[in-house]
């Protein structure tokens, strides 16, 4: 097995040891993967401090570029690039054909779901999801009862999270039915890697992802108002000082539409206009990228600053399309997340084709006592956070940590889920001493207009530091591009 | 569609274009005084400026006496003056960053480089020995920067509004160049004509980058009124007042006949009015009734102008 790895990958992977985990540039332990040899052999033709150089060059690159997110910090906003790392992860073409079933039946499910809790409720009436938990859920949106929204599409955007555990085996970790981010990283990496590494490309034969705009568009007017011909799509953006701007700005330039803050719009008689250099022009459909919350002042939010005024009236009378729609956090809450397996069972009257992680649910006795009973195995999570923050991850908790993890709990159990801890899988990542594991998760993207298109791969998040298992871009994570094959 | 343009894009990209175009008459006037200070009376020189951008009372308040380190860093780097180069930058910078979608990558990606330079500069970099460097490489980023954009920035609505920023900024700083020299340094009568005059009138017209042109023109002396005059009212040199005004005349036009704009009436109105002030009068008369108070006069109604685009085009209110 050494010797082959050695031979394989030369120089730049002498030594590289995957460890317990499944290695998505080499397979399970002692089985190489054979479609990524070519891209093995490749990188081993590369010095390490080739590498490394065109490694910073890109990175310099996507600095002047402005390819950034903005941190703050003591009041002040820095740029900072989401690290990259420029070891490819390498998908195969028949896990990729499962994949993508797989994500368009759950963008199918998860849509069927919200249509149904927001008109007959028959899901929560067969008692297969709790209602309270639904209709108690703080991200349910009561203004969206009976309204009715083109092709029945709430999630036009979907991102959903997956890992890969010990056995190779993809999983469901969450899934982001609000506002998934991250998609201008996959394309503008695939950008970046075209121009440093074009002799590892060649002839490879890696799918595109650089259409992902265009898709975005037709999927944006297919499910503007109907009768309208020629719909305005725009893209809505908190503005320049939210950390995911630059995102905003490439969706924006991609789809070649305007990017619009809230004072640019204005609502008048229950239609949605922007301001323009020759007075208003309408608006039919809309990208937005601010959370419900803050959407409409007067609807939501009466302090947002941000929102405009008017604009739900505007689309429950279906004079505007939203995308994503509103309320579609209750679908992506994870306590839901537990109960999606059997959400598609109902709907589809199928088995979901990506398997969750196994889930516990704390709100439910049998469920919370197993979690008590097992602390310092889980992975407990609080339900409705996202970022990574106040998760407890049993195995590498502290005793005061994990009494901490009890009490909580204890005190508010239906705040929590939990989850076996899972060897995520690792790629080969550049360090300062070397090529080293390091763990990544995929996140596939879906665009639903009256059907879902999945680009292929998605944004593979890596964790940078060694043994860290958190790959969120606020916790130290960067970004590899995904191959997949054809 | 693709004919609309955002009332707020509009006047970002407006900005945008000012804001490089004022840094770069920044890097002139700082080097234009730069040659100035050489004379007997350097200290007198370094205060002319600060009274040229009408900043006495805050420089005062921030920095005491004026000399020349201070002045150049108050004007190059300070980042609590809102007229400094760094700032001008830097607000184009933030403009651009919000126009990302409309102007090209090659625009935004050079000013984001220009901004990261200025950004780690530290005082000693444009101390008075540093600073003809210092102004050359501003001046340079920002010819780049129109040369990318005259060569990559799509001609719809947006251009037109970029350049008429550009024009109003060019024309009210060349007023400001000129005001330096002609009234704030007003030469004794002895001075007139002397060695030292004709060096600062010549420097003048090398910082606004018209010194071998006015010598085609004039290949014999360097009569004050006539550079004066050259800086006014060529109807072929770049940056003369006259120059910019035919420009915005002809864009503000291209505004309704490309685009069937139905605004832009007032700000029509305005530049026919400064533009037949302009054309009504010659070097001498102006010299004759007051040049500083003719250049004030063209300074306050291109801000008239201003106002009038943004109630015509930006959705301002109107007063």
């Amino acid at each position: 097995m050494k010797d082959t790895l050695a031979a394989s990958f030369g120089r730049l992977l002498e030594g590289y040891d995957q460890g317990p985990f499944f290695d998505e540039l080499f397979g399970s332990q002692g089985q190489l993967a054979p479609h990524a040899e070519a891209i093995r052999q490749r990188f081993n033709a590369i010095g390490f401090d080739e590498l490394r150089g065109r490694a910073s060059d890109a990175e310099r690159e996507l600095y002047n570029l402005g390819i950034t997110f903005i941190v703050y910090s003591e009041a002040e906003a820095v740029d900072r690039i989401l690290p990259f790392d420029v070891i490819p992860r390498v998908i195969s073409k028949p896990e990729w054909a499962q994949l993508e079933a797989g994500v368009q039946q759950r963008v199918a499910a998860l849509n069927l779901f919200l249509h149904d809790i927001y008109h007959d409720q028959k899901i929560l009436k067969d008692g297969i999801v709790p209602a309270d938990l639904v209709l108690g859920n703080v991200n349910y949106r009561e203004q969206m009862r009976g309204v009715d929204v083109p092709f029945g599409t709430y999630v036009h955007i979907c991102g959903i999270d997956l890992v890969r555990d010990e056995h190779g085996t993809f999983r469901v970790l969450e899934d982001n039915a609000r506002i998934p981010s991250g998609v201008s990283y996959v394309v503008e990496n695939r950008h970046m890697m075209m121009r440093a590494f074009p002799d590892m490309m060649n002839d490879i034969g890696i799918r595109p992802v650089e259409d992902y705009g265009v898709r975005l568009l037709d999927a944006m007017m297919k499910v503007a108002p109907a009768g309208v011909d020629d719909p305005q799509v725009v893209l809505l953006s908190p503005g320049s000082y939210n950390s995911a701007y630059f995102e905003h700005i490439f969706l924006a330039r991609e789809m070649g539409v305007p990017l619009v803050e809230g004072s640019d719009l204005v609502v008048e008689n229950d239609r949605v206009y922007m301001k323009t250099t020759d007075g208003l022009a309408p608006v039919h459909s809309i990208y937005r990228r601010i959370d419900d919350a803050f959407l409409d002042p007067l609807a939501f939010n009466p302090n947002s600053m941000l929102g405009v005024p008017g604009i739900m009236d505007a689309y429950r009378k279906g004079n505007v399309t939203l995308a994503n729609a509103i309320g579609t956090g209750v679908a992506d809450d994870k306590a839901i997340y537990a109960y999606m397996p059997r959400v598609i069972k109902y709907y589809l009257d199928q088995d979901a084709i990506i398997p969750n992680v196994d889930t516990r649910i704390c709100r439910e006795k049998d469920g919370l006592q197993y979690t008590l009973d097992h602390l310092h195995e889980l992975v407990v999570k609080p339900v409705g956070e996202a970022g990574g923050y106040g998760i407890t991850i049993g195995p590498r908790a502290s005793k005061e940590e994990l009494q901490q993890a009890r009490e909580k709990l204890l005190a508010d159990p239906a705040n929590y889920i939990s989850q076996p801890m899972i060897g995520l899988s690792v790629c080969p990542t550049l360090t300062e001493s070397g090529v080293e594991p390091r763990h990544v998760d995929l996140r596939p993207f879906a665009i639903t207009g009256d059907s879902t298109w999945v680009l292929p791969g998605g944004l593979t998040r890596v964790a940078l530091r060694r043994g860290t298992l958190i790959v969120n871009s606020s916790q130290g994570g960067g970004s590899k591009d995904t191959w997949v094959l054809e | 569609m693709s004919n609309l343009l955002l009332a707020r894009y509009a006047e970002y990209i407006f900005w945008l274009a000012r804001y490089m175009e004022r840094a770069e008459n920044l890097a002139r006037i700082l080097d234009v005084n730069e040659t100035f200070s050489r004379d007997s009376r350097g200290m007198r020189n370094w205060h002319s400026i600060v009274h040229l951008c009408n900043d006495g009372e805050r420089f005062q308040a921030r920095y005491g006496e004026v000399t020349g380190d201070k002045v150049i860093f108050f004007y190059a780097l300070d980042r609590d003056n809102s007229g400094s180069i760094f700032n001008c930058v830097k607000y184009a910078r933030e403009n651009a960053r919000t126009l990302r979608p409309l102007i090209s990558t090659e625009m935004w990606s050079q000013i984001n480089v220009v901004y990261n330079w200025l950004k780690d500069l530290r005082p000693e970099d444009v101390s008075q020995h540093r600073l003809s460097r210092f102004c050359d490489k501003v001046k340079q980023a920002c010819q780049t920067h129109a040369g990318i954009t005259e060569g990559t920035f799509y001609r719809d609505q947006g251009w037109y509004f970029y350049q008429m920023g550009k024009q109003i900024e060019r024309a009210d700083q060349m007023t400001r160049l000129i005001d330096i020299k002609y009234h704030l340094l007003l030469p004794s009568v002895d001075d007139v004509g002397s060695a030292l005059d004709t060096s600062q009138w010549s420097a003048l017209l090398r910082s606004a980058a018209g010194y071998h042109a006015f010598r085609r023109v004039h290949p014999r002396g360097m009569n004050p009124k006539a550079v004066a005059g050259f800086m006014l009212f060529s109807s072929r040199f770049p940056r003369s007042v006259s120059v910019c005004l035919h420009e915005i005349q002809s864009l503000l036009a291209g505004l309704r006949t490309s685009f069937n704009l139905r605004g832009g009436i007032h700000a029509s109105e305005t530049t026919d009015e400064i533009n037949a002030a302009v054309e009504a009068h010659t070097i001498d008369r102006v010299v004759a009734g007051g040049l500083h108070e003719y250049l004030d006069w063209v300074q306050c109604r291109l801000i008239d102008l201003t106002n009038a685009l943004g109630a015509d085009f930006f959705g301002a209110e109107t007063a």
